[in-house]
């Protein structure tokens, strides 16, 4: 597969999680399966009463996928939320479910240490592109409302298409 | 302890248009006893999630029953599972765990916790709104036609012979997932 060019901006202005589950509904998504870290925390908030985007909260993130490729064989339409961390964590159902099933499923990677494309001394930010490379998964990162707005829809639509399909969280959600 | 093909044939005895979802040595033996084979799902190539996939079926179609025949090695490998799918709790879910107390498919190396492991009472403390621990094919026989209808999420355990040498069909097409999307809509 081929790799799209990262976006890479320096922005420090937290997240509007609102403008995250907005676009994700606008895109046709139904579920969101989801391990909380401290770039996605502020979506619980405003997803915990949302009847129109499900969240699906796991207790480990090699979960999401296999639950994910579930509630697709279901007929809905899930997105994965998790941290780079979690990320590395899944190495398994990423493998063995999402890439090799070629599952037509965004997900969203929360990127810890991601310092706005400089130098991170951060393990989970270093390795997470590298990582993501090899396993020949698409991917654009994102730090502001604009991008999400913009690169969220052509991405979930990109998974439509080929399967597997990544966009990096570089910013945190805010209150 | 009941032999494990015994006790798939006694499951199976009382399926309708359950999705069925197996792994590992129930993915081996199904196919030769199942009678839908168009709703069967073996999840091969992720150890350990198959009660995750049907969690996420179970969820998506709450009008459609969900049977996992898990095993207690891939439990293992994803105990958090039972805190997810009590949290979610999910009327539709059967989750059966054939608990041979070893790896099977490796060559019988015992699992960690074997002799310990109260897995009824595991998934009882999870939050499942049913659990129970089957030892012999009378139990099975008798309990089984109540917990496959009885209000989820549902756990059952049913102890099995270790160095289980599923019945193997020789070749056997299983549904991609796919396949098994469109037979689920279809329902």
């Amino acid at each position: 597969m081929s790799q799209e060019s990262p976006v890479v901006t320096v922005d420090n202005a937290p997240l509007n999680a609102q403008i995250m589950i907005d676009t994700l509904k606008q895109c046709g998504a139904t579920h969101l399966v989801w391990l909380p870290d401290t770039e996605s925390g502020y979506l619980y908030e405003s997803l915990s009463t949302d009847a129109d985007l499900k969240l699906i909260p796991v207790t480990r993130e090699g979960e999401t996928f296999a639950i994910a490729q579930g509630l697709l064989m279901g007929g809905k339409k899930p997105v994965v939320c998790i941290q780079n961390t979690g990320f590395f964590e899944s190495g398994d159902s990423i493998r063995g479910i999402w890439i090799d099933l070629k599952l037509p499923i965004l997900a969203l990677v929360g990127y810890r240490g991601w310092e706005g494309g400089g130098p991170s001394a951060d393990s989970a930010a270093t390795f997470l592109e590298p990582v993501i490379k090899a396993w020949g998964i698409p991917y654009e990162i994102v730090q502001t409302d604009d991008e999400v707005s913009k690169v969220v829809p052509k991405m979930y639509a990109k998974a439509q298409e080929v399967g597997p399909v990544a966009v990096l969280i570089g910013g945190e959600y805010g209150e | 302890m009941i032999e494990g093909n015994k006790a798939l044939e006694m499951l199976a005895e009382n399926r309708t248009n359950e999705v069925v979802i197996t792994t590992m040595s129930t993915a081996r033996a199904w196919p030769a006893i199942s009678s839908r084979p168009d709703l069967d799902y073996p999840l091969r190539g992720c150890m350990g999630k198959a009660s995750s996939v049907g969690l996420g079926i179970a969820l998506a179609r709450p009008d459609v029953r969900v049977v996992v025949l898990d095993g207690d090695g891939s439990l293992l490998m994803n105990l958090g599972t039972l805190v997810t799918v009590a949290s979610q709790g999910p009327k539709n879910l059967v989750h059966v765990v054939f608990d041979g107390a070893t790896y099977d498919t490796s060559g019988a190396q015992p699992t960690p916790g074997k002799d310990i492991i109260d897995w009824a009472g595991l998934a009882r403390s999870a939050g499942y709104k049913t659990s129970a621990n089957i030892e012999s094919a009378d139990e099975l026989a008798k309990q089984w036609p109540s917990l496959l209808t009885a209000e989820g999420p549902v756990f059952v355990r049913i102890s099995v012979d270790s160095l289980w040498v599923p019945r193997r069909v020789p070749s056997t097409k299983t549904n991609s997932w796919q396949e098994l999307q469109a037979n689920i809509a279809a329902i």
